[in-house]
């Protein structure tokens, strides 16, 4: 079995958002970069799940980017996975970067390819379903439990207010989430090994974004908060009435 | 030329997602000079006609039960046809666990721009500007769309519902059925609960309840105002509650008319869940807790000592007590 798991990298959750050029860029300066925690927690520690059930399964790990993401792809190596490839190219918009994927594994022969369920960045939730329709692969996003049997797949997908149960024969793509699997740390001799791991830099197809980010705004802050008398909460309820005409 | 919107449903019912998309579609149509339509695939007990009342003309349907069972593959290459056949400029899905199926593979096969999580009408007044949620709504981005046939999802709860008058043509769609390569062998639904992408107000709660056997007043307050309820992520981890109720950044991201956060201290990954919510309450006992920057209106107090009285205080609103 040959499993491909989607990186990608974005600042850590407490960076602070702001935006230079006016509005344009994103303000990346003291920025500390993490593996996109969807990635990172569900998609790849599933995969590795996978391949301690059966070890002959093999992980690849695939991000499009720039050399700046070479300490995340190492950093996913020592989690686990047995080589990286990195499309050398700035991810322009989601159709380009499930476009350079797709691209790598149309000839790959992988069983199971997975995703975060999005960036926390872009938050798009669509480089999984773009690269399941030009594959011509089932998609099954959203998925909060993945189980394997021979070729059968068996998955939980959350829906609003509940879930699905679904079975899908391999190959295909799943975009993952909490659930999926248990968060790990990576451990010495796993950051050691990713040392070694083959990382390789693939050149970039060349294809065509759709769409792009023209500038970027911060929302407006707030007005600033009413407290009201712990010994008066009642008042809360009038005000929500009333005042916010939220009941 | 038409604008087309995908009609959601789920046991035979519109979901409410599906009104805000099809005002939203209407809007856009008003706007570029063109006419709404809508497709509906499977099967539903409500009268497709009446959608007319949001603004659309049309419904296309493909009435067939098997469609029920939701396979984004199939649906892709159908919606794909009828947009192609309608001439669609733009097709709005909304940005829910049906949408994020569809849309992007729909992008792909069409090679339409996709803009996810769409929060106000584009400005079409120069090219395709869509602006959408990014940084897990620390911020917005202005999106530009550059294909000739664009695809929009519709972030729950962005957009007003606006129905008038009027009644839709219903169109029947032949379509000869495929097999589809994935199986829908069941569906859980917690019955009778809102679902919280849709709730208008949520009542949430973290590690200050103390406990899973505290939710008690939470789930009250709840269900005295509609509420959907949520929780923290340490709550979930710990299974006090459902996973499905973990808010923030890593959790489900919600934006309704009111966020009552209860015993929440409001770090950042919390905030980045439900930064949206039009109006936040925060009741915690700290003073100093960061969650009170947030907020539009603030309890410094103990929960199990408030929340009693704001259950008091909805019920005597209510006329209930
Ligand atoms: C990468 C990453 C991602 C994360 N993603 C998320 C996420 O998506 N969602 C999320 O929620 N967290 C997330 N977290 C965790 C987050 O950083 C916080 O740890 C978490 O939100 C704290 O939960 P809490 O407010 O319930 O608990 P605490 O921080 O322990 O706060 C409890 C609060 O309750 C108050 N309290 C105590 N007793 C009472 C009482 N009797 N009455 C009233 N108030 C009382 C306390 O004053 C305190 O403010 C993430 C963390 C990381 C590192
Ligand atoms: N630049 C990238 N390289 C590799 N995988 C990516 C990249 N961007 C996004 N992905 C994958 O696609 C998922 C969804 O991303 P998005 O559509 O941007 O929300 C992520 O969780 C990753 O698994």
């Amino acid at each position: 079995m040959k499993i491909l798991v989607c990186i990608s990298k974005t600042p850590d959750t407490t960076a602070k958002i702001a935006f230079t050029d006016n509005n344009r860029k994103f303000a990346a300066d003291g920025v500390q970069w993490i593996i996109n925690p969807y990635d990172e927690w569900y998609a790849l520690v599933r995969a590795i799940e996978l391949k301690e059930k059966d070890p002959s399964a093999v992980i690849h790990l695939i991000t499009v980017g720039t050399a700046d993401a070479d300490p995340i792809i190492r950093k996913a190596l020592a989690l686990g996975g047995d080589e990286a490839l990195r499309v050398n190219a700035d991810g322009q918009d989601s159709f380009f970067i499930a476009s350079q994927i797709a691209a790598v594994a149309k000839d790959g022969g992988y069983d199971l390819i997975f995703t975060g369920k999005e960036t926390i960045d872009y938050n798009g939730s669509s480089v999984g379903g773009m690269i399941a329709a030009l594959l011509d692969l089932p998609y099954i996003s959203l998925a909060a439990k993945f189980d394997l049997a021979g070729n059968s797949a068996t998955i939980v997908r959350e829906v609003e207010g509940g879930e699905e149960t679904e079975e899908v024969s391999l190959p295909l793509v799943v975009s993952c989430q909490k659930g999926m699997a248990e968060q790990r740390i990576p451990n010495m001799k796993g950051i050691m090994g990713a040392r070694t791991k083959p990382l390789k830099v693939l050149d970039p197809q060349p294809v065509e974004a759709l769409t792009e980010i023209v500038s970027f705004e911060l929302p407006p802050t707030k007005k600033g908060v009413k407290m009201i008398p712990a010994e008066n909460a009642e008042e809360l309820i009038r005000l929500l009435h009333e005042e916010a005409k939220l009941m | 030329m038409s604008i087309l919107v995908f009609i959601d449903h789920a046991d035979g019912h519109f979901k409410k997602t599906t009104y805000e998309a099809l005002s939203y579609g209407a809007a856009l149509a008003k706007q570029t000079g063109t006419q709404a339509e809508a497709v509906l695939l499977g099967t539903v007990s409500e009268d497709a006609a009446s959608l007319g009342k949001y603004g659309i003309q049309k419904v296309h349907q493909v009435n067939q039960e098997a469609l029920n069972a939701f396979d984004p593959q199939t649906y892709i290459r159908i919606i794909a046809g009828i947009a192609q056949a309608i001439q669609a400029t733009v097709i709005v899905f909304s940005h829910n666990s049906s949408g994020k199926a569809i849309a992007p593979g729909l992008s792909a096969r069409l090679k339409a721009g996709l803009v996810t999580g769409a929060i106000a009408l584009p400005d079409t007044s120069q090219g395709f500007l869509v602006k959408k949620n990014v940084f897990s709504g620390k911020a917005f981005a202005i999106v530009s769309i550059k294909t000739p046939v664009r695809i929009i999802s519709l972030n729950p709860n962005a957009y007003p519902v606006v129905a008038g008058e009027g009644s839709a043509e219903v169109v029947q769609e032949a379509l000869a059925p495929e097999a589809a390569k994935v199986k829908l062998k069941s569906v859980v639904r917690a019955s009778g609960e809102i679902p919280l992408t849709e709730a208008e107000i949520v009542v949430s709660g973290g590690r200050g309840m103390k406990g899973p056997e505290n939710w008690g007043p939470i789930e009250e307050l709840a269900k005295l105002l509609h509420a959907a309820t949520a929780c923290s992520r340490p709550v979930a981890d710990a299974g006090w509650r459902p996973h499905g109720e973990h808010v923030g950044q890593t959790g489900v991201a919600i934006a309704p008319n009111l966020y009552i956060a209860v015993g929440i201290s409001g770090a950042i990954q919390h905030l980045a869940g439900v930064n949206r919510s039009k109006v936040i309450v925060v009741i915690n006992k700290d003073p100093e807790a960061p969650f009170f920057k947030a907020a539009d209106y603030g309890i410094a107090g103990d929960a199990f000592e408030v929340l009693p009285k704001l259950i008091g205080a909805v019920k005597k609103l209510r006329g209930l007590a």
